[in-house]
């Protein structure tokens, strides 16, 4: 067991009538909110999105702003005073892995937190080793923190606040972007640490499963501000299960069924790898000897730990880079063009393999969302009427109606995955590629996306997912590639399911 | 990122040097040059900077690689000077607006001279700079605002992130069928997605290093101590020692050529 870091006193938390408005917005993030968290509790924080969880916390750790950032009403104390007098006793880790690496080495990142709330020096290196240690993190010092993986971010990231001894820790859902694996890295990290500092604690996470037996409180907040339930573990995930399931939250003993197909007798070869290199920098190959079909109406889903090459698999597969080596044909959908899909123009590649990447953000060009699902019809050259037809199809298929003329870049998170994958259904491609899709989705985008991917199949399209998502894999994959790291000796194995 | 933004890492004396003094070392060494356009001064400080990189701490591979864009710009500006510069002496060829004359041969060489006597020492003394230790030193030896010099540093670990952006950018529009023409269009489109994005993720950077104290009213401390040692002391003495003995000969033999005297 890791040495315990000497904390300081768990605190408690009191909110009284409090709201909180960001700059430029009509409404209310967060309103009327009455809360008290004795010191020492640990709290799970559920809420449909749009419900303030995210800003709760940020209230809490002190980093939501001033007057200039937004309007706010009531108060809250944290230990007896102002969140923002108070910065550095309440501990705040982000969703995001790479969002919360600060410095280029390890040790300096850890100890960022303990200079900047003016610890002394030698007391400084104390703390960082002992938080290290505390959240299992056996690197040297000197590691440059870009080549750890999502899940040791993630704990680094903890360390750091850690190592500031909070008597509040804060996590915002901290698991969501990891591999299984990285999944319990985290948790196992902050377990240990709860049983040793006894801080106060609120998670946010859909995923319940990961935190329940480590909380010994839910509450769960309501869409339109306000408290909806607040009890035991057992008592709300059980009372409460349809409401929540309904508003995106992963309820426990939720089994995914897996997506019925009828039979095809046509499941034409549409992509096929052979002796596939792949590399993202070149003269870097991340995987060799990858041989794989892609077949219509079937979905193939590449799993492996980060960074393993799965995403530069994936965007070779697509077209958009060249191989590092073997084959990668495409006959039946070349139809009298070059067979290779990197020789085809852009726009060739749009009727046959459509891209879904992993963060949306990355393929929005346009202003509005009709104008975004336009893009691709458009340059298709398709008719005024066809286009027309196809995006509001799109739009009421996606739930994206209501938001037509929303910039892309506005939307919740659920949303922008939905829009992302609309873009690339407006070409109607035979090979859909997707990134990671479920990544850090809820359960209802999560469920949706499942059951559209599945209808796809049966329409006869051809899905390849990469994905960490073992559910995702369970309900749709036909086979199943998987990717090792190129230190194991094990190649890449295709399994059927 | 690339090999010329990371530091060379090494155990020779000159990795324990302060960056600020490596700063002010080649500061010195540039002030004295860019007072004057004469051949001999460039000369005698190339010479003596040659000898020195004996200790720089960079293999002859390693050196001419970072140096690589140096040894570029060096010739071509010398070529400009040569055919553009201000004619005076014999003319050797006359074209349109280009003259080669005796004078601008001797500006040439002297400009040539000079971009290396400056910028080799600038680029083989940053080679060996670690971006952290020179936010340590500008912070705790030139006692720059820590929140400034910090907000930099953090901000240049996302460099390597916009390189990755961009590249995604790429890709997503050969995706989105609109890659095949409109490359000048579709540059600026980019550039503008990648400052939204660079946007954003500042401003979540910005949300991490608050929610570690950063900005606090407390007063900072460093867990890294920056300060200057006899090691560095040599450093500057050497460069005023550079600087010193280009001045002098080159006033002594008579070349000096003070920039503001003509």
């Amino acid at each position: 067991m890791a040495p315990p870091v000497a904390a300081s006193l768990p605190v408690a938390i009191d909110i009284r009538g409090w709201g909180w408005r960001h700059a430029g917005r009509s409404t209310w993030a967060i309103r009327d909110l009455d809360l008290t968290i004795h010191p020492g509790e640990r709290v799970l924080l559920l809420g449909p999105s749009g419900a303030g969880k995210s800003t709760i916390l940020r209230a809490l750790a002190g980093v939501l702003g001033g007057d200039d950032d937004g309007d706010s009403t009531g108060e809250i104390r944290v230990g007896g005073v102002a969140p923002n007098a108070a910065r550095g006793c309440a501990g705040l880790v982000l969703q995001d892995p790479d969002a919360g690496v600060i410095l280029a080495r390890v040790g300096d990142d850890v100890a960022f937190g303990c200079e900047n709330i003016g610890v002394p020096r030698d007391e400084i290196w104390h703390r960082v080793t002992s938080a290290l240690d505390a959240v299992g993190l056996a690197v040297p010092l000197a590691a440059p923190t870009s080549a750890l993986s999502g899940g040791q971010k993630q704990r680094l990231a903890l360390a750091g606040v850690l190592a500031m001894q909070p008597g509040l820790l804060l996590l915002d859902e901290p698991t969501a972007n990891l591999d299984p694996g990285g999944v319990v890295e985290v948790r196992d990290a902050v377990s240990a640490v709860l049983e040793s500092t006894g801080a106060t604690f609120i998670v946010i996470e859909h995923r319940v499963d990961v935190w329940k037996d480590l909380v010994d409180r839910v509450i769960v907040l309501a869409p339109d501000g306000g408290i909806l339930a607040d009890g035991s573990p057992e008592e709300i995930l059980v009372t409460h299960a349809a409401a929540l399931s309904e508003s995106g939250v992963w309820v426990p003993g939720f089994a995914p069924e897996r997506h019925s197909r009828t039979a095809r007798t046509d499941n034409a070869t549409l992509l096929a790898a052979h002796e596939l290199a792949v590399e993202r920098v070149r003269g870097t190959i991340v995987q060799s000897g990858i041989s794989v079909d892609v077949r219509a109406g079937r979905t193939l889903c590449v799993t492996g730990p980060n960074g393993v090459g799965k995403s530069t698999l994936g965007l070779t597969l697509a077209g958009l880079i060249a191989p590092a080596g073997g084959r990668l044909t495409a006959t039946e959908l070349s139809r009298g063009i070059d067979p290779r899909p990197i020789r085809w123009t852009s726009r060739e590649l749009l009727t046959r393999i459509g891209t879904v990447f992993q963060s949306p953000e990355h393929q929005f060009l346009a202003g509005t969302v009709r104008d975004e699902l336009s893009i691709g019809p458009n340059a298709l050259g398709l008719s005024d009427l066809e286009r027309t037809a196809r995006v509001d199809e799109l739009l009421t298929r996606l739930r994206l109606d209501h938001l037509a003329m929303a910039n892309p870049f506005t939307l919740s998170g659920g949303e922008m995955r939905r829009l992302s994958v609309a873009t690339a259904l407006a070409t109607r491609p035979r090979v859909l590629v997707l990134d990671e899709p479920t990544f850090g989705q809820d359960a209802r985008t999560w469920r949706e996306l499942v059951s559209l991917l599945g209808e796809l199949t049966t329409d006869g399209s051809a899905i390849v997912a990469m994905t960490h998502d073992s559910d995702f894999v369970a309900t749709l994959a036909d086979s199943e590639l998987r990717l090792a790291a190129s230190s194991e000796s094990i190649g890449p194995t295709v399994v059927a399911r | 990122m690339s090999a010329v933004l990371t530091p060379v890492r090494g155990s020779q004396a000159v990795y324990r040097l302060n960056p600020v003094a490596k700063l002010a070392a080649s500061a010195i060494i540039s002030v004295a040059l860019v007072l004057s356009i004469d051949w001999v001064s460039a000369s005698v400080a190339l010479a003596a900077e040659a000898i020195l990189f004996l200790w720089a701490g960079l293999g002859v591979k390693r050196f001419f690689l970072r140096t690589l864009v140096v040894w570029i710009a060096a010739p071509l500006s010398a070529v400009t000077i040569l055919l553009y510069g201000r004619p005076s002496g014999a003319t050797y060829v006359q074209f349109f607006l280009v003259e080669i004359s005796d004078g601008s041969i001797e500006l040439a060489a002297a400009t040539m001279l000079r971009v290396l006597a400056i910028a080799l020492p600038a680029v083989v003394l940053f080679a060996t700079v670690d971006p952290t230790d020179l936010a340590d030193g500008l912070a705790q030896v030139a006692k720059l605002p820590s929140r400034f010099v910090l907000g930099a540093l953090a901000g240049l670990r996302l460099v390597g992130l916009f390189m990755d952006d961009w590249r995604y950018l790429e890709l997503a529009r050969r995706a989105r069928g609109v890659a095949d023409t409109g490359r000048l269009r579709r540059f600026a489109g980019q550039a503008f997605a990648l400052l939204v994005l660079s946007i954003r993720r500042g401003s979540t950077l910005a949300t991490a290093m608050e929610a570690r104290g950063f900005g606090a009213h407390t007063e900072r401390t460093w867990a890294r101590p920056s300060r200057l040692t006899a090691g560095d002391a040599v450093l500057i003495v050497l460069a005023c020692a550079v600087a010193a003995s280009a001045v002098t000969i080159s006033v002594v033999t008579g070349h000096w050529n003070f920039i503001g005297a003509q």
